[in-house]
C-alpha cells in the first residue's frame, strides 16, 4: 500500500525533503545485515510505499508539495534532483507568491479557501497513482502561517474528500523560547483544529531535537539541516518497511491501519511521541557495540521517566506496584502513564528479543488489556548503518507538559488581547479562538486523568 | 516572489533613497555573477528591454538588459531630483517616475500636505498605479522622508494616506527621519506633529530615525579607522557608512549617514530576496512585530558596523555582535531599550550563522531584558544565508520597545513650547484646508500614543498573576 505525503510550508518542505532522501538511501545501502531475498523485499516494500517508477528509472517521492511563497520549494526541488537518487515529480507542487505572514488565519481563511481546488486536484491525481492508498502522511510546523493555517485546513479537505482513509500528521512544535512570536496562538489554533480530522499527531519538539545534535550527535553549529536529518531518520525508523504479524510474515501491506489500530483506540488521546535509539554521529558508528537487553531496558526507562533521549534518563523513576489498585491521583508525580505502546525493533538478532518489560500492566492506564496496549514490529533488515535500532511510538502522558505549556502562554496572551486584530481582519474571531482553547484544556484534562 | 516599490519624498527622502538604490544595486551585483534577472533582482528592479525604447513589455526572465527601479521620486524642488537623475544612477530612473515642482514647500507642512497634496494627487495616483502594475505581486509599500521639512513630512503622509485609500491591501512601511532638539528649522516641531497623526492613523510600521544617533554612529566608526585601535585594516566595502564598491564617486557630507539608513533597509529585506534556512517575510515582520494596531514604531540596530579584514571569525565576535545589537549606542534613534520595557523583539541573521548560534546568544541575552508579562518569550527570528557585502555575517534587530517615548515627549514638549505661544501659527492657518483643530488633533493623537507606552511601562503589560485557565469539568 502507498502512502501519500503532503509537505506544508517551509519547514514541512524542508523536513519532507531529508525524509525521502533518508529512505532512498536506506534502501540504496549495502548494509542491511541480512539475506539478499530479505534485503529485495525490504526494498520494494519501501519503493511501493513512498516511491513511484519513472521511465528515467529514477524513483519518484510520492509527495505534494505546498507552500505560500515559491523559495524553498524551488530549493527543495532542485536539491532532490541534483541527487541523481530520487526526485520529485515536476508538476506536484503548488506554491504561491506572498506567504502566509505567520498569520494561521490567512493560511486557514485566506489561502485554504481560495486555493482548496488546485491543491486536492494535485492530492487526488497522487493518490490515483497508487495502487492502493494506505494513507496520507502530512507533514508541518505549527508555529508558522502556511504549514499551520493552510496545513489545518488541507487536513479537513481531506478528511472530506478521503473519508475512509488514514490521515497521519507529522507536526513540528517550536522552540520554547521564540521562533515566531505569535507561536503559541498559531499552535493552539492548529492542534485544536487537527485534532478533529486528523487521525494520529505524530509530535517532534525542536528543543529535544536539538539537544540530541548537540549532546549526542556532537554537532558544534547546529543548523536546520541537522535537526531535520535526525527527525528523519527518526521517520524513517517508523515508517520504513516491517513485519507487524511475526517472523515469517511478509512485510506490512498497510503501515498507517496498523499504526492507528495499535496506538489509537480511543478519539479523545491522539498525540503520539517518538523516541528512537541509539543516536549517534555516523563516524562513531562502526566503533560502536549495543546489546538488545541494555537497549531495551533505555527505552522502557526513557518511557517512564518522559526522558527525551538516552542521556540524562532519570532511573529513580518507577512505576507504581503492580497489583495494588492505586487511583490514579496517587501515582508518583513524573511517572509517565501510557495508554499504549509501539516498539520497533530493526537489525541482528531482533527475533529473540524480549519484549516481556515492556507488558507490565503498571506502565498503562487500566481500561486497556496490556497485551493490546503494546505492540511490536520488527524486521532483521538494519536501518540507516545502525547495527541495532529501537524506536518507541508512544500514546502516553509525554507531551501533556510541553502542550500544557503552549496552553497557558497562549492563554496569558489572549488575556491582554494582544495582537487579535491581526486575527480578526482575516476571520478568527475570539470566540474561535475560545473554542479552541476548551478543545485542548479538554484534551490536556484527558491525559492528566490518566 | 513579492515586489516593493520605494516611494521617496522631498529632500531627505531622495537623499537617503539614492543612496539605497546605489547599494541595492551593489549588493546584487555581489550575490548575482551570472548577470540573469532572477526574483531576487524583481523584487526592487524591473529588467526592461532598452531595444524598443523602453516602452515595451518588461523582461521577465533572461539575462539582465536594463534595470530600472521600482521607485517614486518626488520632491518639490527640483534640485536633489535633478542630480539624481543626471548623476551615475540615471539609468536606473526614468523620466515617469518622477513628480517635481520648482519652489518647495517652504518647510510647511500645510503646503506640502494641503496644496501640493491637492494639485499633485491625481499625477501621483497615475504613476503609483503604473508602478504597480508593473509588478507580479505587489507587497509592499516603503515611504522614505524627513518628518521636520514641508514636503518630506507634508506632502509624504499625503501620500501614505493615498496608499491606504488606493492599495489597501498592501503593506507600508515607512523610514521617518525625526529631527533633532538642534535642529535649524524652527517649523520642525508642528510639522513632525502634523505627519505623526498621519503615521499614526495610516502606517503599517514606522522605522524612525535620528539623526543625532546616525551621526554619533559615524563618528564612532572614523574615530576607530583613525586611530589605529583595529590593528589590521577595515574592509572598507563593509563599513556600514561607506559608498565603496558603489557608483557613486564623490562622498558627500550626508552621505555616510545615509548609508546607514539605505543598509537597514536592505537587510529588512534580505530575507524575502534571497533564500534561507528560516525565512522572514515583510509581512511576518508586521505579524509578529505590532501587537496593538497603533504601537508600530521599531526601534532598529544593525551590527557589526565593520568587518575587519580578517577572514576567520572566531564565534566569539559572533557573540559580541548579538551582544552590541543591543546597545545604546547602536540604536538609530536615540533610546535604550535595555532599560524600557519590550513588546517584542525580531532579529533577522544574515550570512554564516545557524539556529544553534541564535539560540545561545537568546539565552544569553535574555535575563538582561526586560520584555512585558504576556510576551516573555518574544522573539521572531529568521535566518537569511545571504550575508551584505564585505561581511560574512550581520544582524539587523526590530524592536518594539517603550523606549520610543522619549522621543515622542520630548517632540511634544518642542511642539507645545511654540504652539502655546501660537508663534509661526499663522503661516499654516492661512493655508486652505488648514484650521485650528488639525494641531489640536494632532497633538491629542500624539499624547494618547505616548499614554499607551506609558500604562505598559506602568503595568509592565498586565495582570502580575497569570489569568486563570479555563477550567474543565471532569
Amino acid at each position: 500500500m502507498s502512502i501519500v505525503t503532503v509537505q506544508l510550508g517551509q519547514c514541512g518542505n524542508q523536513i519532507g525533503h531529508e525524509v525521502f532522501s533518508a529512505l532512498c538511501s536506506d534502501i540504496r545501502g549495502t548494509h542491511g545485515l541480512c539475506s539478499k531475498k530479505e534485503n529485495e523485499s525490504y526494498h520494494d516494500s519501501c519503493k511501493e510505499r513512498f516511491f513511484c517508477e519513472e521511465e528515467s528509472g529514477v524513483p519518484v517521492a510520492r509527495a505534494v508539495l505546498v507552500d505560500m511563497e515559491p523559495k524553498v520549494i524551488s530549493q527543495t526541488l532542485s536539491m532532490a534532483a541534483r541527487s541523481g537518487h530520487w526526485k520529485y515529480n515536476s508538476h506536484s507542487h503548488f506554491c504561491q507568491k506572498q506567504g502566509s505572514g505567520n498569520n494561521w488565519a490567512n493560511g486557514y481563511s485566506v489561502h485554504g479557501p481560495r486555493h482548496k481546488e488546485a491543491i486536492m486536484n494535485l492530492v487526488q491525481k497522487e493518490a490515483e497513482k497508487c495502487d492502493r492508498l494506505g494513507g496520507f502522511f502530512t507533514m508541518m510546523s505549527m508555529a508558522g502561517g502556511t504549514g499551520s493555517g493552510l496545513g489545518a485546513f488541507v487536513t479537513q479537505c481531506l478528511r472530506d474528500a478521503f473519508p475512509a482513509s488514514f490521515i497521519l500528521n507529522h507536526v513540528v512544535w517550536p522552540y520554547g523560547t521564540g521562533e515566531v512570536i505569535v507561536q503559541n496562538y498559531n499552535s493552539v489554533l492548529t492542534l485544536s483544529h487537527l485534532y478533529q480530522s486528523s487521525d494520529a499527531l505524530l509530535v517532534h519538539e525542536n528543543d529535544v531535537i536539538h539537544k540530541i545534535c548537540a549532546q549526542l550527535m556532537n554537532i558544534k553549529q547546529i543548523s536546520f539541516r541537522d535537526v531535520n536529518q535526525v527527525i528523519a531518520h527518526q521517520l524513517g525508523s517508523v515508517f520504513q518497511p516491517t513485519h507487524t504479524g511475526g517472523e515469517g510474515s511478509g512485510y506490512s501491506r498497510n503501515p498507517l491501519g496498523d499504526l492507528m489500530e495499535t496506538l489509537v483506540p480511543h478519539p479523545e488521546f491522539k498525540l503520539l511521541g517518538l523516541r528512537n535509539i541509539p543516536q549517534m554521529p555516523e563516524n562513531s558508528l562502526a566503533y560502536s557495540t549495543f546489546s538488545w537487553p541494555g537497549l531495551i531496558k533505555h527505552l522502557r526507562q526513557m518511557l517512564i521517566a518522559n526522558a527525551k533521549m538516552e542521556e540524562g534518563i532519570d532511573w529513580q523513576v518507577r512505576p507504581p506496584h503492580p497489583g495494588s489498585s492505586i487511583p490514579s491521583t496517587s501515582k508518583p508525580l513524573h511517572f509517565n502513564t501510557s495508554i499504549a505502546n509501539l516498539v520497533i525493533l530493526r537489525g541482528k538478532d531482533v527475533h529473540g528479543v524480549d519484549l516481556g518489560s515492556f507488558q507490565d500492566p503498571s506502565l498503562y492506564t487500566s481500561w486497556l488489556n496490556p497485551q493490546d496496549a503494546f505492540s511490536a514490529w520488527k524486521t532483521p533488515r538494519a536501518f540507516n548503518k545502525y547495527e541495532k535500532s529501537a524506536s518507541l511510538v508512544s500514546n502516553s502522558q509525554f507531551l501533556l507538559k510541553p502542550l500544557d505549556s503552549i496552553v497557558g502562554k497562549a492563554w496569558n496572551m489572549f488575556a491582554s488581547k494582544a495582537y487579535l486584530h491581526q486575527y480578526t481582519k482575516f476571520g478568527i474571531q475570539e470566540e474561535d479562538f475560545l473554542d479552541c482553547f476548551t478543545t485542548l484544556e479538554q484534551v490536556i484534562s484527558s491525559y492528566t486523568n490518566l | 516572489m513579492t515586489q516593493s516599490v520605494v516611494v521617496q519624498v522631498g529632500q531627505c527622502g531622495n537623499q537617503v533613497g539614492c543612496r539605497f538604490w546605489d547599494l541595492a544595486l551593489r549588493e546584487h551585483a555581489a550575490v548575482n555573477k551570472k548577470g540573469i534577472y532572477d526574483e531576487a533582482l524583481s523584487s526592487f528592479f524591473r529588467n526592461i528591454d532598452t531595444r524598443s525604447g523602453g516602452s515595451g513589455p518588461d523582461i521577465y526572465k533572461g539575462k539582465i538588459c536594463s534595470l530600472k527601479a521600482r521607485a517614486l521620486l518626488i520632491d518639490m524642488e527640483e534640485g536633489v531630483v535633478n542630480e539624481i537623475i543626471q548623476g551615475p544612477l540615471r539609468d536606473v530612473f526614468d523620466s515617469k517616475q518622477l513628480i517635481t515642482d520648482v519652489s518647495g514647500s517652504g518647510n510647511n507642512w500645510a503646503v506640502g500636505h494641503k496644496i501640493y497634496g491637492c494639485q499633485y494627487r491625481e499625477n501621483i495616483v497615475e504613476k503609483l498605479r503604473k508602478t504597480a502594475e508593473h509588478c507580479d505581486c505587489l507587497q509592499c509599500f516603503f515611504i522614505i522622508h524627513s518628518m521636520g521639512g514641508g514636503t518630506g513630512s507634508g506632502l509624504g503622509t499625503f501620500v501614505l494616506n493615498l496608499l491606504e485609500e488606493e492599495f489597501p491591501e498592501v503593506y507600508r512601511f515607512v523610514t521617518s527621519v525625526y529631527p533633532s532638539g538642534e535642529d535649524d528649522v524652527i517649523t520642525s516641531p508642528y510639522n513632525s506633529v502634523l505627519a505623526m497623526k498621519e503615521l499614526n492613523e495610516h502606517a503599517d510600521c514606522v522605522l524612525p530615525i535620528e539623526n543625532e544617533s546616525l551621526f554619533e554612529i559615524v563618528n564612532k566608526i572614523n574615530q576607530m579607522i583613525n586611530s589605529g585601535k583595529l590593528g589590521s585594516t577595515v574592509k572598507q566595502n563593509s563599513v556600514v557608512t561607506s559608498s565603496a564598491g558603489s557608483a557613486k564617486t564623490q562622498e558627500k557630507p550626508f552621505d555616510a549617514m545615509n548609508n546607514i539608513v539605505a543598509n537597514l533597509l536592505l537587510n529588512l529585506t534580505s530575507s524575502a530576496r534571497f533564500e534561507g534556512s528560516l525565512n522572514m517575510d515583510l509581512n511576518e515582520i508586521s505579524m509578529n512585530l505590532v501587537p496593538f494596531p497603533r504601537l508600530h514604531y521599531l526601534v532598529s540596530s544593525l551590527t557589526p558596523l565593520y568587518t575587519l579584514a580578517d577572514v576567520n571569525v572566531p564565534s566569539r565576535r559572533l557573540d559580541q555582535m548579538f551582544s552590541d545589537a543591543f546597545s545604546r549606542d547602536h540604536q538609530l534613534i536615540q533610546a535604550d531599550p535595555k532599560h524600557s520595557l519590550y513588546l517584542a523583539c525580531a532579529l533577522l541573521v544574515r550570512g554564516n550563522v545557524q539556529v544553534s548560534d541564535l539560540r545561545r546568544n537568546i539565552e544569553r541575552l535574555k535575563p538582561s531584558l526586560h520584555f512585558v508579562s504576556w510576551n516573555q518569550e518574544g522573539w521572531k527570528t529568521g535566518l537569511c544565508s545571504v550575508p551584505p557585502v564585505g561581511h560574512s555575517h550581520s544582524l539587523l534587530t526590530l524592536a518594539n520597545n517603550t523606549c520610543v517615548k522619549p522621543t515622542f515627549t520630548e517632540l511634544k514638549d518642542r511642539f507645545m513650547k511654540l504652539y502655546k505661544k501660537k508663534a509661526h501659527l499663522h503661516h499654516y492657518l492661512q493655508i486652505d484646508g488648514m484650521e485650528q483643530s488639525c494641531f489640536s488633533e494632532a497633538i491629542s493623537s500624539l499624547s494618547d500614543l505616548i499614554e499607551e507606552y506609558n500604562e505598559l511601562d506602568a503595568t509592565k503589560g498586565g495582570p502580575r498573576i497569570d489569568p486563570s485557565r479555563l477550567k474543565i469539568a471532569v
